[in-house]
């Protein structure tokens, strides 16, 4: 099997890619910006890290629109943060427009918000905080229910349809954690810095036939 | 809700884990990778290298250190030491670091913090401050381990490294540091409440309700600790356990 690590110059790729070898150790996971290499894989993941139109600007300018987009449609594909925020339709952050794969904006966290002792709450939301599944996914499996994954991000996935949330956290509000549709799952959280939870994930990822 | 985290730190010098005593006696402490492995299996929330190499020679050391840590612990892993410039952020982050630690070198030109955060993004900046109380109320800034006065007040240095595009704080109370005493929670709170970004509470940790005090009394969003998990004296987990049993929400 290969997986295809999309590499974009952003951000700690190696991670991924890493955690993915981990937990697929049969499998040949490669980083790389080449579209035909991402059109011969059998999974696609899409990390991301930083900003969000440095992301999309540094994604575009390597073409990668056409090959990632075909692979949404065709196969295993797992978005992780920033990967997640660019399949939606416009982020707030740079005013960006997305891939427009997934309906909705990316806002970002109001810094008035406040915890229950009157605190306020700190943005980015870094650290550890609960996922919610709003549905069964096989993505899920083996996952205690409301385990804790790794986040740090400031701006949130607010998806237009609802049926496209998968879990869902809290902090300071409720926003969407996890998507999925057919054969696409994105989550904020980074599942490979989220311990065994993540590795779990991710080794359903690899297992995953949608 | 999002959990307080505790973040176990490593002094590492020429790729060996090292512990002080009172910063006097340098002692190997065996190899890294085992030690970041053994405080994930613990639980630990996430990890953080200090690289206090001297030689300039051994400074690419921390790199190879990072890379097998990075291949066999799966949760955030932050280092610090020696970093002067954005290459030096790059080639951390290349390594498998997910965030980079600056110190001396943000007060020497506080625009790195702004240029490092405007290429990496600031989650993966963090500024780290030695501060030292000058009279009741008022901290200041050291550099050198405590024996440099930058006369920068440590409350608006912290609200200047946010503004720039700091990710988060690690806040070194150097009066308390190697202590045991508990971290100074004045400074701790003063800091947490005047900045929007998260604070590492760090220096003088001696006991488990030292940790609980630096989230409760002193705002922290996490809590660094190294002498009491290095020398067995607690757990992560026990740790954990004890600040569930304060109220604090933890990962267990």
């Amino acid at each position: 099997m290969k997986i295809a690590v999309v590499d974009y110059g952003m951000g700690n790729l190696r991670s991924v890619a890493k955690a993915l070898e981990h937990v697929a150790p049969e499998a040949q996971v490669i980083v790389t910006a080449e579209p035909t290499q991402l059109d011969a894989a059998d999974r696609v993941v899409v990390p991301g890290q930083g900003a969000l139109h440095d992301c999309m600007r540094e994604f575009l300018a390597r073409g990668l629109r056409d090959a990632v987009e075909r692979a949404s449609r065709s196969k295993p594909f797992l978005g992780v943060c920033v990967g997640m925020q660019m399949l939606f339709d416009h982020g707030e952050e740079g005013d960006t427009a997305g891939l427009g794969l997934i309906g909705g904006e990316v806002p970002k966290f109001s810094s008035a918000m406040t915890a229950g002792d009157g605190s306020h709450l700190k943005v980015p939301h870094m650290g550890w905080n609960e996922v919610e599944a709003l549905r069964a996914h096989p993505l899920f499996d083996g996952i205690a229910p409301n385990a804790r994954f790794y986040f740090v991000h400031s701006f949130y996935c607010a998806p237009r349809d609802a049926a496209d949330a998968v879990a869902r956290t809290h902090y300071g509000i409720a926003f969407t954690s996890a998507v999925a549709r057919d054969n696409i799952f994105a989550t904020q959280f980074h599942p490979e810095k989220s311990a065994a939870a993540g590795l779990q994930l991710l080794a359903n990822f690899v297992r995953w036939k949608p | 809700m999002l959990a307080k985290r505790i973040i176990p730190c490593l002094d590492v010098n020429a790729g060996r884990v090292v512990k002080g005593v009172n910063f006097v006696e340098l002692r190997d402490a065996g190899d890294p990778v085992e030690i970041a492995r053994r405080y994930d299996d613990q639980g630990a929330d996430e990890i953080t290298f200090l690289d206090i190499t001297a030689s300039s020679d051994d400074r690419d050391i921390i790199l190879h250190v990072v890379e097998q840590v990075a291949e066999q612990v799966f949760i955030p892993l932050t280092v610090g030491g020696g970093v002067r410039e954005v290459a030096d952020v790059r080639r951390l982050l290349n390594a498998g670091a997910d965030k980079v630690s600056m110190n001396t070198a943000a007060v020497n030109n506080p625009q790195l913090v702004a240029d490092a955060s405007g290429k990496v993004g600031s989650q993966c900046i963090v500024v780290a401050i030695d501060a030292k109380q000058v009279a009741p109320g008022k901290w200041q800034v050291f550099t050198h381990g405590g024996r440099k006065n930058t006369g920068l007040d440590a409350i608006e240095w912290a609200q200047r490294v946010a503004a720039l595009g700091a990710g988060e704080i690690l806040l070194t109370s150097m009066d308390r540091d190697g202590t045991k005493n508990g971290f100074d929670l004045g400074l701790t709170r003063a800091v947490s409440d005047a900045v929007s970004i998260p604070v590492i509470a760090s220096g003088g940790v001696g006991n488990l309700r030292h940790l609980a005090d630096g989230v409760t009394e002193g705002r922290a969003d996490a809590v660094l600790a190294a002498s009491i998990f290095h020398f067995g004296q607690h757990t992560v987990r026990e740790a954990k356990e004890f600040m569930r049993s304060q109220g604090i929400e933890v990962r267990l």
